[in-house]
């Protein structure tokens, strides 16, 4: 459901689809976002210039110069949620994963934290039949969810100047691989040798909002394999 | 594609190409980018009848150093620019140059961008357009992301600066009307989470002046002077961004959101400035004050229409010289 229709620029709406951050209220808003993004790429629709989905949110940048804004807000006040239907990919994405200390920057310190052993961790975060919620702050970013709850940590206090790319971090029930490198404040607990980023693809992201990951673990050796294959 | 080139004698400072900008492609964090100044921006086309969106060259305090290597160019620099122009036939006597004026450049001849005045941001235009690999039909260089034209990399010294030529016009042209009224007000509107604010901060954000720090690039401008504290938490669930968002994180220090801006954030927005003062106080430079005054959607709304009629009376005044 769309609970709320907000103007906050002259060239934007954020709609709302509700308080709090769960997978059902993301969904929601995944669907909405692929139903419009779809019609965009048909034939420039409503001349609409981007549309972003986020945890409980979908922002639509829109040209003021066209002066469509109560056609836009006609459009968006008439969709009907439920009628959609599920929009998302279902095909699970692997990703592989090496958890060794060389990778695993802050694997000790989240099992301090948490008082669970690291491989209790590992084994609690192979499990996890991740969902991207949304993927931004750098080209390819995903933010997936949801981590079991005893493994909740927060942001590092101090954030690293640099993270290496590929770098897998959680905070909350939240799960990020950095595409590149970037300073960042993510507890990072492992890395993966494949890239989630191609510019030159027609469709660069690796991931979209929506998609479904598992993460696969390899060996140090396995790490290396892989990387030089790429 | 043509070997008519410039070469690069000096850079200059955050010298990039840049277009209108990408679109359709936010949700996978790819941000919208663009002219910082986009009056500017069509101005530079127009002068030299390029088409609207044709992809020119932004820098910031000091432009670049160039030096035409091969081929006839008609240029055009245009913003708060002191640029200098030297003719090979002329023994390379530097001259004063104008902007808002188009110059025919000759093989050998040198222009050299030195400063902008008071403003920050500045731009070279050549007919025809240079000669560049767009990225998704976008001639803008995101170089955080090291996406776009050049690589995704700024202007660097001694590589080369090609451009298109079909055939060189015979007219020079220029503006006969440009008002150019600075003031440091700023417009906003009322932010998405102005709810986070008590109203004695929302008083002080409008009442007291924030500084321009020396944080200040295409990404964002980070203001001093004046903090704002949320009321409870500095956090939101990460949400879509629209340029001239003003996020306020934890410090109190806002950050008012310019062209590049992160595709999602974090922190609560007290406020968003207005379309048509984007431009106003991007060109503030560093320990410049401003103060921000609340407008109605409807006042922004005509603002941007009246900054649609100016543009159309600017170009009008256009003559040939």
């Amino acid at each position: 459901m769309i609970k709320n229709i907000n103007q906050i620029s002259e060239q934007a709406f954020l709609l709302d689809f509700g308080g709090e951050i769960t997978k059902e209220i993301n969904q929601n808003v995944i669907n909405v976002f692929y139903y419009v993004y779809e019609q965009i790429r048909k034939d420039n629709f409503l001349d609409l210039k981007n549309c972003v989905p986020s945890y409980n949110k979908l922002l639509l940048q829109f040209n003021p110069v066209k002066k469509n804004k109560n056609e836009i807000f006609n459009f968006i006040n008439a969709i009907e949620v439920a009628t959609i239907g599920l929009q998302t990919d279902h095909k699970e994405i692997e990703i592989p994963i090496c958890y060794d200390e060389e990778f695993a920057l802050d694997l000790h310190d989240v099992s301090i934290k948490t008082n669970i052993d690291e491989d209790m961790i590992i084994k609690s975060h192979l499990s996890t039949n991740f969902f991207v919620y949304m993927i931004g702050f750098m080209p390819g970013l995903p933010f997936m969810g949801d981590l079991q709850s005893n493994l909740s940590v927060s942001r590092l206090i101090t954030p690293r100047v640099c993270v290496p790319s590929q770098s897998v971090g959680v905070v909350e029930k939240f799960c990020v691989i950095y595409p590149n490198e970037s300073p960042g404040g993510w507890n990072i607990i492992g890395r993966t040798p494949i890239r989630l980023f191609f510019k030159n693809k027609k469709n660069p992201s690796l991931l979209k909002p929506g998609s479904n990951v598992k993460f696969r673990l390899i060996s140090k050796k396995e790490f290396f394999e892989l990387e030089r294959d790429i | 594609m043509s070997n008519y080139h410039f070469v690069v004698e000096r850079s200059g400072i955050h010298t990039t190409f840049q277009d209108s900008g990408y679109e359709h492609l936010q949700h996978i964090g790819i941000t919208t980018g663009g002219v910082v100044d986009n009056n500017l921006f069509k101005i530079a086309n127009k002068l030299l009848d390029n088409d609207f969106n044709e992809t020119i060259i932004e820098f910031a305090y000091q432009g670049p150093r160039l030096r035409l290597d091969k081929g006839k160019a008609h240029i055009v620099v245009t913003g708060d620019v002191h640029f200098m122009i030297s003719k090979k036939s002329e023994d390379f006597s530097e001259k004063l140059g104008e902007t808002f004026k188009t110059y025919q450049l000759n093989e050998g001849d040198i222009i050299d961008i030195l400063a902008t005045k008071s403003s920050v941001y500045g731009y070279f235009a050549v007919e025809g357009g240079f000669s560049i690999n767009k990225y998704n039909n976008s001639g803008s260089t995101l170089v955080r992301s090291a996406i776009g034209p050049n690589d995704g990399k700024c202007i660097q010294e001694n590589q080369l600066v090609k451009f298109n030529l079909k055939s060189i016009k015979k007219n020079l042209k220029q503006l006969s009307y440009f008002s150019d009224h600075k003031d440091n007000i700023i417009k906003v509107l009322e932010g998405p989470q102005i709810n986070f604010f008590s109203s004695e901060t929302i008083k002080n954000f409008f009442k007291r002046t924030f500084r321009i720090s020396n944080n200040a690039d295409r990404m964002g401008i980070r203001l001093e002077g004046n903090e704002i504290l949320s009321k409870n938490s500095s956090n939101i669930p990460s949400e879509g961004i629209i340029k001239g968002s003003i996020q306020v994180p934890g410090d109190g220090n806002p950050i008012v959101l310019m062209t590049d801006h992160p595709t999602i954030g974090g922190y609560p927005k007290i406020a968003t400035v207005i379309l048509n003062d984007i431009s106003k106080i991007a060109h503030l430079s560093v320990g410049k004050k401003i103060r921000f005054q609340k407008v109605s959607f409807e006042t922004a709304e005509k603002l941007c229409d009246k900054n649609e009629k100016y543009l159309d009376k600017i170009f009008q005044s256009i003559t040939t010289i």
